[in-house]
C-alpha cells in the first residue's frame, strides 16, 4: 500500500507540484494542523503578514509582477472575511489567486461554532470558483482543479476551505504531472475568416487606433513584444487602459498615453472620431467610455478577449475575436505579412490626415500642470521620481485616489508587470502590501508604492511585515493631507462642501517609520526633491516618503462621468476657458 | 425622488425586454444552485420561475430550467455569465414564442365545497389535463399542467369554487421533434 498523507501534508505535496515557492498567510485555529506541516516542506517559503487582506493583495502583487499564481493562507471566520477584499479586487483585476483557508471540523459546520462562517458562501460571488472540501480523498483532486481555474482563461481568484477535521485525516496521494500551459487552445474560439475579416477593417481604415487592456499584460511577456511589432507593423496610434501600461512602451511616438477619466487628451479625442477601434484585452469599463451612447459614435469595434461574457456587455462591438491576445495577435501578424507585407508604408498616407489630428490634440499637452518653487506638485514629485528611477528596473504599486493617477500620467513604463495598481475595485491600501508581494518575488529590484497618505494607512501595519523580511520596498507618499480625489469630487460637484475628507490628525510618517524599524524620509520643497529621492534610492531597507505636496492641487484632465470623451475638463492652464455647467455638475 | 448631485452615469437606451426560457445543465453538487441563482441577484437579473431537478444520477446532471425578461444584451449576458461557471455544462436559451418548444408548468389546487361547487371547479380545468390526485366528502386536489398564464387565470377563476390552497413549480420546457440539444 502507498504511503498516507494527511490532509495537511497533502496540501504541501499539491503546492509542490504546482511549484509553489511563496505563500503569503496568517494562522489561525482551523489552518493549525496546515501550519504544522510548514516545517516539513522547505520549498515553500511562508510570509506572515500583520492581516489577511494585507496577505491577498501581497499575493495579488506578486502574481501580478511574476506572472505566477499567488498563494494565500487564511483560517477560518475573520481571516476568511478579512481576505475578502483582497479575492474581490483580484477578481476585477483578473488576478490569479489560490486562497486556502482553514474551516471548523465538519461535524461543527453549521452550529454557528467558534470563528465559524460559511466562508464559501461569501466568497462564492468573489472567485472564479470555489470549494469546501469534505471528503479527504477530494483533496488533492480539487486543489489541483483550483490553480487551473485560477490560472486558465480569464485568469481570478479561487479559493479551497478545508475542514479542521480533513486536514488531520489520511488517504494516498499521487503525484501530478502539471500540464503544459493550456491557457490558448481551449479559450481560442477565432478562425482565420476572423482575422480577415480584421485585415479587411484595417485596410479601409483611415482614422484607426489600439485600445488594449489588462488582457495584453494576463496573456504573458510575448504578448506586449507581439504588440508592439503589431502597432509597428501598421503604423497606428495606440492608447492603453490604466491596467495596461507597460504592454506597450510609454514614450514611444505612437503612443498617445492613458485613456479613460483621467487619461490623455489626444487619447480620448483620438477613441471618439476614430472610424475603426480595435480593443485587444481590455473590457469597455465605465471609466474608460464615459456615456455609453456617445461612446465613440462612427466607428467599426473590434474586441479580441478570452473572455466571451466580455463581448457586447457594455458596447456592441461589430467583430468579436474571442481567444488568447498572444495567439490572436500572432495571427493577425502572419496574415497581414502574407497579404500585405508593407502595410505600414501603403497606409501610411491614408492614416497621414489622422496622425495630424493626434498631433494637434497632442499639442494642448493635457498633462502639464502649473508648477511652482514653493511647495512640491505632486505630478512634479512622479516626473522627478520617474527620472531618477527610470534606468532602474523599476516595479511600481499605487494605492487608489489621486496619486495614482498623477502615478498613471507621469510614469512611464516600458515594460509589462512593472505596474500593479487597483484599478476594477479601487481599493485603497492595496498598494503597500502590494508591494511586500512585488518584492518577494523579485528581490533585488527596486519596488516603489506611489501611496497617499490616507490610502496608505489603511495596511500601514504591513511595514512590519517588510521589515520582518528585509523587502526594502519605498512607500513614496503624496502627502496632501486629504483624500484628495474625494477632496476634487467635492469641491467641483458639491459646491466645495468638504465633508470628512479632510484627515485632521495624521502620524507623524518618519517617526512612524523609525517605529517600524525603518528609515523615514520627509521633502517639503521641491528644491530637496531630487536629493531625498536619491536618499530613498540609496537606502537598502525598507523606506516611508512622506512628501508634503499643494494640498489643492486637482487632477486633470478629466472626463466628468455622464459625459463622453471629446468633453473633457483640462487643467488649470486651461480652466478660464471651460466652465462645467450646472447641468454636466449633476452628471459626474 | 431628489436628483442625485453624483451619480456614475445616467443610463443610456434601454433594449426591448424579451421574456426567455434558459436550461442550464450543471453537476449536481453542494451551492451549485446558489451559483446559478446568486449570478442572477448578483447582476441584477430577473428570475421569473425556476425548476431544478436531478435528471441523471449516474453522471449527476442536474437540469435547471430559469424563465427570465430581460433586453437582448441582458440575455447574451447571461448565457455567458452561465457558461463560466465551472459546474455548468451547457447552457440552452428559448423564447417564450418559440413554436418548436414545449413549455409546461403543473399546478395543485385544493378546492373545498359541495360537489356541485367542487365538479364544476373540475370541469374548468378541463383544458389541462385535471387529475384528481385526493378526494374526500369536502375537497379535491387537482392536478393540471398548463402554461404560466393559464395557471394564472385557472387560479383567479377557481376562487368562486372554493379555491383555497394554491401550489405551483417553475416551466420546464423540451423541444419537439426528435432533435436534442446539444
Amino acid at each position: 500500500m502507498s504511503k498516507l498523507y494527511s490532509g495537511a501534508e497533502i496540501v504541501f505535496k499539491c503546492l509542490e507540484d504546482q511549484e509553489v515557492e511563496f505563500v503569503f498567510g496568517y494562522p489561525g485555529g482551523a489552518v493549525l494542523p496546515i501550519y504544522d506541516e510548514l516545517k516539513n516542506f522547505n520549498f515553500i517559503k511562508h510570509i506572515l503578514v500583520r492581516h489577511e487582506q494585507g496577505a491577498g493583495h501581497a499575493a495579488e502583487g506578486y502574481a501580478r509582477s511574476s506572472g505566477k499564481p499567488g498563494v494565500v493562507f487564511v483560517t477560518s471566520g475573520p481571516g476568511a472575511t478579512n481576505v475578502v477584499t483582497a479575492l474581490t479586487d483580484a477578481f476585477m483585476d483578473s488576478v490569479p489567486l489560490v486562497c486556502i483557508s482553514g474551516q471548523v471540523p465538519t461535524h461543527l459546520i453549521g452550529t454557528d461554532a467558534f470563528q465559524e462562517c460559511d466562508t464559501t458562501g461569501i466568497t462564492r460571488p468573489c472567485t472564479k470558483h470555489n470549494w469546501l472540501v469534505k471528503n479527504i480523498k477530494d483533496l488533492s483532486k480539487t486543489i489541483h482543479k483550483a490553480f487551473e481555474v485560477a490560472t486558465t482563461g480569464r485568469p481570478g481568484p479561487v479559493l479551497v476551505d478545508i475542514p479542521k477535521d480533513v486536514q488531520f485525516q489520511k488517504t494516498s496521494y499521487t503525484k501530478f504531472k502539471k500540464q503544459k500551459k493550456i491557457n490558448g487552445k481551449i479559450h481560442n474560439q477565432f478562425s482565420q475568416k476572423d482575422i480577415d475579416e480584421l485585415i479587411k477593417l484595417m485596410n479601409k481604415a483611415s482614422k484607426p487606433i489600439f485600445y488594449t487592456g489588462g488582457g495584453v499584460i494576463n496573456s504573458g511577456p510575448k504578448a506586449s513584444e507581439l504588440l508592439r511589432e503589431l502597432v509597428n507593423t501598421t503604423g497606428f496610434p495606440i492608447t492603453t487602459t490604466l491596467q495596461g501600461l507597460g504592454s506597450y512602451p510609454g514614450e514611444d511616438g505612437q503612443f498617445l498615453g492613458m485613456l479613460g477619466m483621467h487619461g490623455s487628451y489626444e487619447a480620448n479625442n483620438a477613441m471618439h472620431d476614430c472610424d475603426l477601434m480595435i480593443n485587444i484585452g481590455a473590457r469597455f469599463d465605465d471609466r474608460i467610455t464615459g456615456k455609453i451612447d456617445e461612446f465613440s459614435p462612427k466607428s467599426k469595434k473590434v474586441h479580441i478577449d478570452i473572455d466571451p461574457s466580455s463581448i457586447n456587455k457594455n458596447v456592441k462591438v461589430d467583430l468579436p475575436i474571442i481567444g488568447d491576445v498572444a495567439e490572436v495577435i500572432t495571427s493577425t501578424i502572419k496574415t497581414i505579412k502574407k497579404v500585405k507585407p508593407n502595410f505600414a508604408k501603403s497606409n501610411k498616407q491614408k492614416i497621414s490626415k489622422w496622425w495630424e489630428k493626434i498631433q494637434k490634440w497632442r499639442s494642448v499637452n493635457s498633462f502639464d500642470f502649473v508648477n511652482s518653487t514653493e511647495t512640491i506638485k505632486p505630478q512634479y514629485a512622479v516626473q522627478r521620481l520617474y527620472e531618477l528611477t527610470k534606468n532602474k528596473d523599476t516595479y511600481i504599486t499605487t494605492e487608489v485616489g489621486q496619486h495614482q493617477m498623477w502615478a498613471a500620467q507621469h510614469y512611464k513604463f516600458d515594460k509589462p508587470n512593472r505596474w500593479m495598481t487597483s484599478g476594477g475595485l479601487g481599493t485603497m491600501g492595496y498598494g503597500l502590501p502590494a508591494a511586500v508581494g512585488v518584492q518577494v518575488a523579485h528581490p533585488n529590484k527596486l519596488v516603489i508604492d506611489i501611496a497617499g497618505e490616507a490610502s496608505v494607512l489603511m495596511t500601514m501595519q504591513e511595514m512590519s511585515t517588510a521589515v520582518q523580511y528585509s523587502l526594502p520596498i519605498k512607500i513614496f507618499i503624496l502627502n496632501n493631507e486629504y483624500m484628495g480625489m474625494v477632496r476634487q469630487w467635492q469641491e467641483l460637484l458639491h459646491d466645495k462642501n468638504y465633508s470628512e475628507s479632510y484627515t485632521a490628525a495624521l502620524p507623524d510618517f518618519v517617526k512612524l517609520a523609525e517605529a517600524y524599524g525603518c528609515v523615514g524620509i520627509r521633502a517639503k520643497t521641491p528644491e530637496e526633491l531630487d536629493d531625498k529621492i536619491i536618499e530613498m534610492i540609496n537606502t537598502d531597507r525598507p523606506v516611508i516618503f512622506d512628501c508634503m505636496v499643494d494640498k489643492q492641487e486637482n487632477c486633470f484632465p478629466m472626463i466628468p462621468s455622464g459625459k463622453p470623451h471629446n468633453q473633457m475638463l483640462l487643467g488649470e492652464k486651461d480652466q478660464k476657458e471651460t466652465k462645467i455647467t450646472k447641468k454636466g455638475k449633476t452628471l459626474v | 425622488m431628489a436628483k442625485p448631485k453624483s451619480a456614475y452615469s445616467i443610463p443610456g437606451k434601454q433594449g426591448k425586454l424579451g421574456t426567455h426560457i434558459i436550461v442550464v445543465w450543471v453537476d449536481n453538487e453542494a451551492g451549485v444552485l446558489a451559483r446559478v441563482v446568486g449570478l442572477f441577484s448578483g447582476r441584477g437579473y430577473n428570475i421569473e420561475s425556476l425548476a431544478v431537478a436531478e435528471i441523471d444520477p449516474k453522471l449527476n446532471i442536474s437540469r435547471i430550467t430559469i424563465v427570465t425578461t430581460g433586453t437582448p444584451q441582458v440575455i447574451d449576458q447571461i448565457k455567458l455569465q452561465l457558461k463560466k461557471l465551472v459546474p455548468v455544462h451547457k447552457v440552452a436559451d428559448f423564447k417564450r414564442e418559440d413554436k418548436n418548444v414545449i413549455f409546461k408548468e403543473m399546478a395543485l389546487f385544493k378546492v373545498v365545497g359541495n360537489n356541485s361547487k367542487k365538479q364544476k371547479a373540475l370541469k374548468a380545468c378541463k383544458k389541462y389535463n385535471p387529475v384528481i390526485l385526493d378526494k374526500t366528502n369536502k375537497s379535491y386536489v387537482i392536478q393540471i399542467t398548463a402554461l404560466r398564464r393559464e395557471i394564472d387565470i385557472m387560479s383567479k377563476n377557481l376562487k368562486k369554487f372554493g379555491l383555497v390552497s394554491v401550489s405551483r413549480t417553475g416551466a420546464v420546457a423540451m423541444t419537439r421533434g426528435s432533435e436534442i440539444f446539444k
